[in-house]
Formats: structure tokens, C-alpha cells, sequence
């Protein structure tokens, strides 16, 4: 009896073992997957917001965990990936603190009104930030990403200084997990001992450029090869991109060290550049309506002045019936303010104020359809401008026709940061261009991958990208690529990127690395809590 | 020969117990070690649930027939183009009977019977890849069946009686496969509800040609499930006005679920120490076309389910070792009633066989113990449901098992 119960006892273990479910072909032990000639070890990602995960206006978790480095190291998990680190901001609102004082804004959200309505984009004010700048992370990070980066600051020794955060010498993000205040990027990712790494780097060095309007210089037309005097506006030389990025490379790929390199996307492309049209100003407006006779008679009188002048491309009138063009000053144009002034004076309507009307218009015309209006512009076109009003108070101007003069992009033209116009954007273009051919170059002359990534992002703007849930494109809030502050993609278009990448990895190094589902990943977050 | 029975016993052993769907059959330790077969068979008050009818061929005025069962399930899901895999971690199924006959004359017994036919329990990681269609699941439903079975003659006997069922639900799932809440929490809706009833009933028929030979029949109604104004509760949705967009909180909401009909024919033949039992069960699922849920809240959702009726073929042994123990096996084959396309990860079985094996120690000539244990290997399937709300299909392999051991008393006078 005693001999039959174990025997019992040991048919039900038998059993119990049996029960679990097994695979016939399970895929950790399948070798479908596999990491080709690649050592996943330790993956360092280089690169700037982009890599970082900043979106919405801002760096904050979730945007960080949704970043393709981290998307591609749980991906290289399944094929000998290891930990992937990342310097995490303490929260979800996204600003940050410099000893106290808020200096970063928090993360934009996307609010609707109380019947439902989308009312835009609006800085998030849910929580305040917690996120300290100078309270220094521990350890080292395997997401190099530092919002803001140029080329040229990956190899900066003391980017990351605390110290200098305040007066805008030092990265505020970087300064957050810096190994030292003298550590440059590029430094503390090697000290890693990568084996693999990632670098998508030199969007900025055309992008401040853009978003500016095309304030600052472009260095190609100054000739001027020393970063250390750039501004954050400006566009880098072409030289100085290639010897930057040479040095880079060189020391990644140092020992064969295996890696990706991704190009540079257009920039006017970004739904930051094309949301907004060349033709804002509608009749449907009433307040606009009422005002368009007054106006294009104004005007007529400045458009006879141009004709009379020899420009008259250059004349201003405003539809009835149409979506009607704003006024902006084309600093390209011939500054014609004096020959203006001497012809305004003959006429009575003008007489002594002839001189502040014609260097209001000694650059202006009408936008067309080659200007790209900045995201941003948005929110002041056909707004008072009420220093303008002061200063032509200050003239001797009455007041009221002061404001009729003021008005942005109706009656005062939209100064050079709110438009693009076609020579900044030939020099945005032309720049990247030699970009991507460095780029490209050295991705071949060092057997590293590349990704076309600029190639993915042109379909995204010209039809979309479908994904097994409907399709991707460049439309702002709508399209589901970018993120509420037009130029950084969603935590889908991170899943993009990532997997471009990793079809680049099975080209080039033979990793055979499942891609990821775009349709899982979110794309703008909608909250009513703002002020 | 007693070796070799227990071998051949010990080799076909293993489970028997699901059957598609949501029917867990594990209604009496005595047939689950036979496969789940009864309806021919007269052996103990487990009658109440295989055949009301067979309650008065019973030898003794009183039966009573009392048991549980623990059911180890586990499933298991990946998918070789996404490299995702995952496994759910199921608490473990207690499915109970208890019936109880009482011979009121020489042509009329009464009986009654509580059981749990009807259940699932699926608790995946939360948040895996399929969490749009499923994170955890907990249907159970309680039978209540009060029998009253006559003889018409020696050959022939009818039973039945109505059956009271109370079901109750607990079910969560993500909104979609991304929305998440303001700090990537994901959004999800649970549903909870108990106590919810309705009538069914029952009705079979038993005939023995020969003194060897018994045939049975049984016939148990579908009964709805009809849950109406059950708890809901929306979380981790944003704060927002959008329409889209439900607020967070608790609201209600109303389902319907049926327990399908489900019709058994079989036959037993007794020779000397031998019994042997087959069972064919037809399992009318087609009443499960859709999952609809509507909540107060305005937000409803449709999941079409479209099942197909369905066959178990169960085959059980009995051999009557000696006075005191009854040796027991069985083997059934369980078809799915899930068609291509409509293989939802809440309810993820495929055809199955079933092994089962079991004893029954008789302590006293009034009252013996039964033990039963049941293996359920399923095929390994290649699936998907395809109609998920986004019109995303969602699918991979799957692989299951379920273990189930039981212990149960009869008791007779």
C-alpha cells in the first residue's frame, strides 16, 4: 500500500511537470532572431533632443522611455542586448529648475474646450516641475541624447557645467548626469566602453537657424570656421560640420567598434514650418472684413508709389472673397525707404508721416507660397502690436491710426523671425545637404550603417507612412508623427525610427531584430490641465 | 492484470476537463476519471448533472455525491515576427459539486444537484500585447438544479427539472493598444458583476435494452447570462473634455453572455468487472455571435465572437478491482468552437484531448472516497482575432495546458 502511494505521488509530479505548456519552436531557443555580426552588449546612443526623447517642448519621462534608443535596446534584448540607462527627468510635466527657478518650460498638451472642441496646443500646468538641474545623476547612462546639442558640442569639454547653465555656457541637460564639469559627451559615452553605438547628430546645426526665422548667420556665407563664436541661431560651416563629425566618427568607430549613423531630415518639411499658411488672414474673420476696404485703399496709394518706383511685384492688397496673404518684410528685397519716402511725401494722405511709412515698407510685400510661416507665428498674426503703437505715438502719429498702422502681418509687416522665405531656406537646404554627404561618406568609408532617415521623413510629409493601424504623416496634432511643438516626433514616430534602424542593422551587419508595431505607441497626449 | 491496468490507467492518464469556451466539464470525480462520460452510466448521484433520468435506477434510497476540483491552467503566447512572448499566470479553478438523490418510491426519485459548469479565469502580464482585447478574466457560474426522475418501466426512465443559474463576471482590459493617461499609465476599463440569475432547465431519458447495456440522453438549455447595470470603471483615461475621450470613474453597464445548450448521447456497457462509457456531447456555442458591451457612460463595445457549435467525444473505463477499489480511466477529444479569425486570447483554447484517470476507495460499504486527475493537452495553434475595434488583427501561437486533480465523496443508504 505504502510502495502504490509513492507510486502515486510520483505519477502526480510526473504530472504536474508535464502540465506546462511548452513551444514546438520557441523563440528564444529558435535563432530566428539574432544579432548577426553585432555586439549589443553595450549600446551607447549619441545625438541630441531627437535621441533624448524630448517632445511636446520638453524633456519628461514617458517621452524619454519612448525614445527609439530605448525602443531599440528592448528590441536588442531579445539578441544579447543589455541594460539601457537613461537620465530620466524626475516627472511627466517636463520643465526643470536651476536652484529653484523654473528655467525649461513644462511639455505642451493638447486641450479641448467644454463642448469638446480642440482648442491647441497649451503649455501643460498640472503639476509643477521637480526636476533640479543641478542635482547631478549617478552613474553613467547609455542614452547620450542631449536636447539642444550641435555637432559640435558633443566634443565640448565643460558643455555640462552646472555653473554655466545660468548664462546659457553650458547644456542644463547635459549638466544633469555630466561626469565631471569639464566632461564633454562624446568623452563620457567612450567611458562607457561602448559596442555598440548610435549618432544622430547635426539637426541643430541647421534647425536654430529655421525655428528663428533665419535670424542668426549662416556661416557658410560668413566664412567664419571657429563654433566657439556661433550662436544658437545660427547655421554651421560646412567645413567645420565635416571636420566636427570626422572626429566624432573616428573615435566611435575607433577598433572596428560597429555602429549606426542617421541623416539629417529636412527641416521645412516640420510641421513647425508648414502648419501655418502663407494666407492666414480670412474674410470669414469679421473683424479682418470690416477692415479690408480701409486697407486695400491704403494700400492702393502705396502700391501706385511701388509701381511708380519700379516694384510693382511688390504690391499689397487684401481679397473680399479669399484667404487673403500676410505682409511680411523680405530683408532680401531692395530697401527702397528713401525713393519711397520722397514719393509718399507728395501725396496729401501721407505728407510729414511719409518718412515712418515708407521704412515700414521699404522691404514689404505680400508672403506667397514659397514663404513658410513658423508654428509660432500663429498666435501674433493680426495682433496689435502695442510697442509699435507707442514708438509711432512717440512720432507725433494720433493714436488711432498708429493702431491701424500695427497691426502684425496686416498693416505692420511680420518681421524676419516669424517667416522663412526662399534664400534662408536654400541655405538651410543647401547646408544639410552637404551634411548628409559627409554623413554618408563616412558611414561608408568606416563600414558603419546608415539610415536614410531624411528619405523616411519626405514620405511622412508627401502621403504618410502606413502602419498596420491607419498612417503616419508630417500634419500637425492630426498626423500622428510630431508631437505638439511641430518638430519632434511622437513616441509612434520613434517606432519609425527604430525600426528604419533596424532594417539598416540587417543590411549592413546581418541583425535580424523583430520589429516593433508603430499602432502600440501614442502619439499627442490631450489634457484639459492647463491655466 | 491489476499491473497492467493501472499502467495502461497511468499512461492514458492526464486531463480531461475543459471543453471550448468558457464549459469547464468537471461535473462529478467518478466521470471525470471516465472521461467525463455518465450519460449511460449508473453509478452515483452525479446522475443529477449526466442523466436525471438514471437517479432511479440507483441501487440505494439515499446518494449523495459531494467533490472539487483544483485546475492548474496555463497559457502560453508568442509570435515569431514581433519577437513578443508572454504567459498568463491563472490562479487556480475550483469547479464543486454536490448532488444529493432520494428515491421517493419505487417509480420516482428525487434529487438535486449545485455545480459549476461554466467558468473562465485568464490573468495575463498586465499591459501585454494583447491587453486590448484581454488583461484578466473571471467568469464563474453556480447551477442549481432541483431533479425529480421517474421509471416507466425496467427499460425505460425520464428525468429533469429546472436549473437556477447565478453568474458573475470580472473582466479588464486596456481602451486600445496605446492610450495612455498623462503619465503613461494604460487606459483600461474593468466590468464586475455577481449574483446575476436566470431559469434553465434540464431533461433526459435513459433506456436499457439488455441488463449490460444502457443508453442515455441529456439535454441542458442555454441560459443568458444577462448582466444589467453591473459595475464599471474607467481609469487611467486623460483629464479632457474630447469626445473621445470617457472620463475616469466608476459608472455601470449592461452585457449579455450566454451558457450555451448542450446535448449528450451515450452508451455504457457493463461486462463482469469492466464498464465501459461513451459520451458524445454537442455544445451549441453558436449563441456566442458577439460580446456587447454598453456602459452608462455612453462608450460601447462590440466583440464578435461568431463560435461555431461544437463536439466532445469521450470514451471511459471502469474496472472494479476489487470489492473496495474502482479503477478509472478515460479519453475524450475536445473540438473548439472558435473559428479562424475569432481567436480571442480571453478564452484561448484550441481542440484539446484529454486524459483522465482516477479511484475510488470504498472506507466503509456507505462510503468511499473518489480521486480524479485530468491532463488536457492542446494542439498548439497558430491564431488571431481579427476583429478588434481598430480593425488591427491580433494573433501568434498559442500553447495550453490544464492540469486538474479532485477529490470527492459518495456516500450512500
Amino acid at each position: 500500500m505504502i510502495k502504490n502511494t509513492i507510486k502515486y505521488v510520483a505519477i502526480l509530479a510526473l504530472g504536474l511537470v508535464a502540465c506546462e505548456p511548452e513551444f514546438d519552436n520557441p523563440i528564444e531557443e529558435s535563432g530566428t532572431f539574432t544579432s548577426g555580426d553585432l555586439d549589443l552588449s553595450t549600446y551607447v546612443a549619441l545625438g541630441n533632443s531627437l535621441t533624448a526623447g524630448f517632445a511636446d517642448g520638453a524633456l519628461y519621462i514617458t517621452g524619454q522611455e519612448n525614445s527609439y534608443p530605448n525602443i531599440l535596446a528592448q528590441q536588442f534584448a531579445l539578441v544579447g542586448g543589455g541594460e539601457f540607462t537613461q537620465p530620466l527627468m524626475a516627472d511627466n510635466a517636463g520643465g526643470a529648475l536651476l536652484g529653484g527657478t523654473q528655467i525649461l518650460d513644462n511639455r505642451r498638451v493638447l486641450v479641448f474646450d467644454a463642448d469638446g472642441e480642440p482648442v491647441g496646443p497649451q503649455i501643460y500646468t498640472g503639476a509643477a516641475p521637480t526636476t533640479e538641474i543641478s542635482n547631478k545623476l549617478e552613474g553613467s547612462f547609455n542614452n547620450m541624447g542631449v536636447p539642444g546639442a550641435k555637432s559640435y558640442h558633443l566634443a565640448a569639454e565643460g558643455y555640462g557645467n552646472v555653473a554655466d547653465v545660468a548664462d546659457e555656457l553650458a547644456n542644463p541637460y547635459f549638466a544633469r548626469f555630466a561626469s565631471t564639469a569639464n566632461a564633454s559627451i562624446i568623452a563620457d559615452a567612450l567611458a562607457q566602453n561602448p559596442t555598440f553605438f548610435s549618432l544622430w547628430i547635426g539637426n541643430n546645426d541647421i534647425l536654430g537657424y529655421a525655428t528663428s526665422g533665419g535670424t542668426g548667420e549662416d556661416h557658410n556665407q560668413t566664412g567664419n570656421l571657429d563654433p566657439r563664436t556661433y550662436g544658437s541661431d545660427d547655421i554651421t560651416n560646412n567645413g567645420v560640420f565635416a571636420q566636427t563629425y570626422t572626429g566624432l566618427i573616428e573615435a566611435l568607430a575607433a577598433g572596428g567598434r560597429k555602429g549606426i549613423v542617421l541623416n539629417l531630415p529636412s527641416v521645412t518639411s516640420l510641421p513647425f514650418f508648414t502648419t501655418v499658411p502663407f494666407t492666414p488672414l480670412s474674410p470669414l474673420n469679421p473683424d479682418f472684413a470690416a477692415q479690408i476696404p480701409t486697407l486695400n485703399e491704403t494700400y492702393d496709394k502705396l502700391n501706385q508709389a511701388f509701381a511708380f518706383l519700379g516694384f510693382p511685384e511688390r504690391a499689397i492688397q487684401f481679397s473680399t472673397t479669399a484667404a487673403s496673404a500676410v505682409v511680411i518684410k523680405d530683408e532680401s528685397l531692395t530697401d527702397i525707404t528713401s525713393n519711397l519716402t520722397m514719393v509718399l511725401a507728395g501725396d496729401p494722405v501721407f505728407g510729414p508721416i511719409a518718412p515712418i511709412i515708407a521704412a515700414q515698407y521699404g522691404q514689404a510685400r505680400q508672403a506667397t507660397a514659397n514663404d513658410l510661416l513658423i508654428l509660432t507665428s500663429s498666435a501674433i498674426i493680426g495682433q496689435p502690436d502695442t510697442d509699435r503703437i507707442q514708438d509711432l505715438i512717440g512720432l507725433g502719429i494720433p493714436e488711432d491710426l498708429a493702431a491701424q498702422l500695427s497691426v502684425k502681418g496686416v498693416s505692420l509687416p511680420l518681421e524676419d523671425q516669424w517667416v522663412l522665405i526662399p534664400a534662408e531656406q536654400t541655405a538651410i537646404e543647401n547646408a544639410r545637404n552637404a551634411f548628409n554627404a559627409t554623413i554618408a561618406g563616412l558611414a561608408e568609408a568606416n563600414g558603419l550603417a546608415l539610415y536614410d532617415v531624411a528619405s523616411d521623413l519626405t514620405q511622412a510629409a508627401n502621403g504618410g507612412i502606413p502602419f498596420d493601424g491607419g498612417i503616419i504623416t508630417s500634419e500637425f496634432v492630426r498626423g500622428g508623427g510630431f508631437s505638439l511643438d511641430g518638430v519632434h516626433p511622437t513616441p509612434r514616430a520613434h517606432a519609425l525610427v527604430a525600426n528604419g534602424i533596424l532594417s539598416a542593422l540587417k543590411s549592413t551587419y546581418n541583425a535580424n531584430i523583430p520589429k516593433v508595431d508603430p499602432g502600440v505607441y501614442g502619439t499627442v497626449t490631450v489634457s484639459n490641465d492647463v491655466n | 492484470m491489476k499491473k497492467l491496468l493501472l499502467l495502461v490507467l497511468f499512461i492514458t492518464v492526464t486531463a480531461v476537463t475543459y471543453a471550448g469556451g468558457y464549459r469547464v466539464s468537471v461535473q462529478g470525480q467518478r466521470a471525470m476519471a471516465m472521461g467525463h462520460t455518465g450519460v449511460a452510466v449508473v453509478n452515483s448521484a452525479e446522475l443529477v448533472f449526466f442523466n436525471p433520468a438514471g437517479l432511479v435506477y440507483l441501487e440505494n434510497k439515499l446518494n449523495v455525491s459531494v467533490g472539487a476540483s483544483g485546475i492548474f491552467t496555463d497559457v502560453i503566447y508568442q509570435n515569431s515576427e514581433t519577437g513578443i512572448s508572454a504567459e498568463t499566470d491563472n490562479s487556480v479553478g475550483t469547479p464543486l459539486n454536490l448532488y444529493a438523490s432520494y428515491r421517493v418510491n419505487d417509480w420516482m426519485s428525487v434529487g438535486l444537484g449545485v455545480y459549476t459548469p461554466y467558468g473562465s479565469e485568464v490573468t495575463w502580464p498586465t499591459d501585454w500585447a494583447g491587453s486590448h482585447l484581454v488583461n484578466n478574466i473571471d467568469l464563474s457560474a453556480i447551477f442549481i438544479q432541483p431533479t425529480v426522475s421517474f421509471k416507466i418501466s425496467d427499460y425505460f426512465s425520464i428525468g429533469g427539472g429546472p436549473i437556477y443559474a447565478i453568474g458573475s463576471v470580472n473582466f479588464n482590459r486596456n481602451a486600445d493598444r496605446f492610450a495612455t493617461d498623462f503619465d503613461g499609465n494604460r487606459s483600461n476599463i474593468t466590468i464586475d458583476d455577481g449574483g446575476i440569475t436566470n431559469w434553465g432547465w434540464t431533461i433526459g431519458a435513459m433506456f436499457n435494452p439488455t441488463e449490460n447495456l444502457r443508453l442515455g440522453f441529456n439535454y441542458r438549455s442555454e441560459i443568458d447570462i444577462k448582466a444589467e447595470g453591473g459595475d464599471a470603471t474607467f481609469a487611467n483615461f486623460p483629464n479632457s473634455t474630447n469626445p473621445l475621450v470617457p472620463p475616469n470613474g466608476a459608472t455601470t453597464f449592461d452585457a449579455e453572455l450566454p451558457l450555451p445548450a448542450e446535448l449528450t448521447l451515450g452508451v455504457s456497457y457493463e461486462h463482469k468487472k469492466w464498464l465501459f462509457a461513451f459520451d458524445y456531447n454537442r455544445q451549441f456555442w453558436n449563441a456566442y455571435e458577439s460580446l456587447n458591451l454598453s456602459f452608462a457612460n455612453g462608450v460601447s463595445s462590440i466583440n464578435p465572437r461568431q463560435y461555431k457549435n461544437s463536439s466532445v467525444y469521450r470514451f471511459g473505463l471502469q474496472y472494479q478491482a476489487t470489492e473496495k477499489i474502482a479503477l478509472r480511466a478515460g479519453y475524450y477529444r475536445d473540438e473548439s468552437p472558435v473559428q479562424p479569425g475569432f481567436f480571442a486570447p480571453e478564452t484561448p483554447r484550441n481542440d484539446s484531448d484529454g486524459f483522465s484517470g482516477g479511484v475510488s476507495y470504498a472506507i466503509t460499504s456507505r462510503l468511499a472516497i473518489d480521486a480524479s486527475f485530468f491532463y488536457l493537452k492542446f494542439q498548439e495553434v497558430d491564431a488571431s482575432y481579427d476583429f478588434a475595434s481598430d480593425g488591427v488583427s491580433f494573433g501568434g501561437t498559442y500553447e495550453s495546458s490544464a492540469f486538474g486533480p479532485g477529490l470527492g465523496l459518495t456516500y450512500k443508504m
